[in-house]
């Protein structure tokens, strides 16, 4: 327990996708003008990537990792081993691809009320590189499905707190007095590094 | 948008084949460059055992012949500190590490691992005339950011150390990952990693080493934990629950 | 070569350029930018990457069915990416260590993505392919005026030679801490933005 609570704060604050690892930034940007835009599409994030990077944890130990499938094929010698794990990347976005398309479907069909504010998100999602991101991080760090659990709402939750945090800068800045040049892009990129400047306090903490 | 091509069998046809064609392009490139792929991976790990060993200056470019000529891995078990039969090259730590059966929970710590492997590969060195002239064992342990992992070469009394090198981390730029700078690097020679009752006492000392410390090095300006992480990963490893009972095997009676 | 090609080409770079202008494509900007021969890597990656991808998408444009679009584009990407990624694993072992799951990321990269849906569904394979180079090229430098920055004055060297010496290494040169990190590229990007906007007052954002 105490081994996934940490995990869970680990990538909520130290790995944060959006401050620490730069993921996501194209909408973390594109849609951070108001937060209650920014809290729809951070529930969403949260949603996708507590799905995503699971089934994408069992498709990879089952199928694609070195040595997943000889059981399967019953090869023994460790020469012949399968290893299929260069189809991981087309095979990750097409799961992402697939789940969003049936999350979208289910949410319009049963719950209206949620889609009618998650809905337009949704679509935004699959090229969102913070799910990607995950799911590629989840392999490179070799999680157990229940570690990948935690890690996927954990992720999702940081890049939530992330984008919430900037939109709130930004409605305030509306009544700064900002130099022209500066004005939008440039002045949110700005914030953006201060943020992450911040965040870079909390490497160290030992969980 | 002409209807002709919205047809359900069309597109059917139509993504079969982008299909076939992506796939046939990505297997090509795959199966074609694999043995190219595991080579490199091969060289990226002898070059930092060749360095740990202080081959690296005489290997020049030639890695592999080398490290062929010199260098002997053998598997050895943590616990007993005996070397066993094994296939070293296929060995995997960090699969080992996460996997129960094959790695326990160490009762103190200290580098942060959370689980050991039971089973480790180290590296034995021979100098030109067959002689026993370092030993490079494998190191992992805490950083700042995430897990370090790198060698340590040691003198064939086990205390003496040649060189301590990380070949892969994530620490900041700068700061941690000064570890990799050679005028840090060039600190470790010579420095003993034990004291007079044989307890791990090599350690970084904050704001420099004293000039006739065998134990201390000069820690990293700026980076306090990755030099707290450095200390307790070697005194983890080179302690009871490392490769302590290998080290006194390997006092008593050489290597059998 | 003609005036429409030039602009295709080169329009990118300053006019229209992805990241500066169209906020496309930050993630990878932020995280490679350390040295230059990884933002050179990378750039000529994301390159070939847009540039094939727009050449073979825009050479079955008629082809694809519109209920399938999106996925189709999504499978040539993945394709290419994964091409992209053994290449660099078979000949470049150390930079792809380096630039790890940033290479998989550039599938998910908007710029990719973005020219595939905004230009090569509509025009000619050639001029497609041109306008492939020409993003690949703006968002390259980008790329490497910030690394340029942060390599020089973090780590005193261009492409891993010595230019200023560091203290370290018994020079007299202070490396700037801040430049080292990777957020610092946030305001490096923040800052050539505003430089930009002072240049071409059209591109300034009104609020």
């Amino acid at each position: 327990m105490e081994h996934y609570l940490s995990i869970f704060i680990k990538t909520i604050f130290i790995e944060n996708m959006a401050l620490s690892f730069f993921l996501g930034m194209c909408t973390f940007l594109a849609v951070s003008k108001k937060v209650s835009t920014a809290i729809g599409l951070g529930v969403a994030v949260v949603v996708v990537l507590g799905l995503a990077v699971p089934a994408n944890q069992i498709i990879y130990q089952a199928i694609l990792a070195p040595g997943a499938l000889d059981g399967m094929m019953g090869i023994t010698d460790p020469a012949n081993s399968i290893d299929l794990s260069f189809l991981s990347f087309i095979t990750f976005i097409g799961v992402i691809a697939a789940l969003v398309q049936i999350l979208e479907m289910i949410l319009d069909k049963y719950f209206p009320a949620l889609y009618q504010a998650l809905g337009i998100f949704l679509p935004l999602i699959t090229v969102n590189c913070a799910i990607f991101g995950a799911v590629s991080f989840m392999v490179a760090k070799n999680l157990t499905l229940g570690e990948s659990v935690v890690y996927g709402i954990g992720s999702g939750v940081g890049w939530m707190l992330a984008i919430v945090l900037m939109a709130g800068l930004r409605e305030k800045m509306k009544y700064s007095d900002v130099p022209n040049g500066l004005k939008g892009l440039g002045i949110t990129f700005i914030t953006a590094g201060l943020m992450a400047f911040g965040f870079l306090s909390f490497g160290g903490i030992s969980l | 948008m002409s209807s002709n091509k919205e047809t359900v069998g069309k597109t059917l046809g139509f993504v079969f084949v982008v299909c076939l064609v992506c796939a046939a392009l990505v297997s090509v490139s795959a199966i074609g460059l694999k043995p190219l792929q595991q080579a490199n991976k091969l060289l990226d790990k002898q070059t930092k055992i060749l360095e740990a060993s202080g081959l690296i200056e005489k290997a020049g470019s030639d890695i592999v012949g080398t490290y062929a000529k010199f260098v002997e891995a053998k598997m050895i078990e943590l616990e007993t500190g005996k070397i066993i039969d094994g296939d070293t090259d296929s060995f995997d730590e960090r699969a080992d590490s996460r996997d129960a059966s094959k790695s326990t929970k160490p009762e103190n710590d200290i580098a942060g691992l959370s689980r050991r492997a039971d089973r480790a590969v180290i590296y034995l060195v021979k100098d030109d005339q067959g002689q026993l002239d370092t030993i490079v064992l494998p190191i992992v342990g805490s950083g700042l950011w995430d897990l370090m992992y790198g060698f340590v070469g040691l003198a064939p009394d086990l205390n003496t150390v040649r060189s301590v090198v990380y070949s892969d981390l994530k620490e900041t730029p700068g700061l941690g990952a000064e570890v990799l700078n050679p005028k840090w690097k060039a600190l470790w020679p010579g420095k003993k990693m034990y004291n007079e009752q044989g307890e791990p006492a090599i350690q970084l000392v904050k704001g420099g080493a004293k000039q006739n410390d065998i134990n201390g090095v000069d820690a990293l300006s700026g980076a306090t934990l990755t030099s707290n992480g450095v200390t307790s990963t070697l005194r983890f490893w080179l302690g009871t629950e490392g490769y302590g009972p290998f080290v006194a095997n390997f006092k008593n009676g050489g290597l059998e | 070569m003609s005036s429409d090609n030039k602009k295709v080409l080169f329009g990118p770079v300053v006019d229209n350029n992805p990241i500066a202008l169209q906020v496309l494509g930050v993630c990878s900007a932020l995280a490679v930018t350390s040295s230059m021969a990884n933002a050179l890597v990378m750039t000529i990656a994301v390159m070939l990457v847009t540039a094939f991808s727009n050449l073979f998408i825009s050479a079955i444009r008629n082809q694809i069915p519109s209920s399938v679009r999106i996925i189709v584009q999504m499978a040539i990407i993945a394709s290419l990416v994964i091409v992209v990624d053994q290449v660099l694993k078979a000949f470049s072992y150390q930079l792809s260590k380096e630039l790890s799951v940033y290479i998989g990321l550039i599938i998910t990269n908007c710029i990719v993505m973005g020219r595939a849906e905004a230009f090569a569904m509509k025009e000619k394979p050639g001029v497609s392919f041109l306008d492939g180079i020409g993003n690949g090229l703006g968002y390259g430098a980008v790329l490497l005026v910030v690394a340029f920055f942060r390599e020089l004055l973090g780590f005193g060297t261009l492409f891993g030679i010595e230019i200023l010496q560091l203290t370290q290494n018994g020079g007299w040169y202070q490396g700037n801490g801040l430049l080292v990190l990777p957020f610092s590229s946030f305001f490096i990007i923040g800052l050539t933005i505003w430089a930009i906007r002072q240049w071409k007052p059209e591109q300034v954002e009104e609020d």
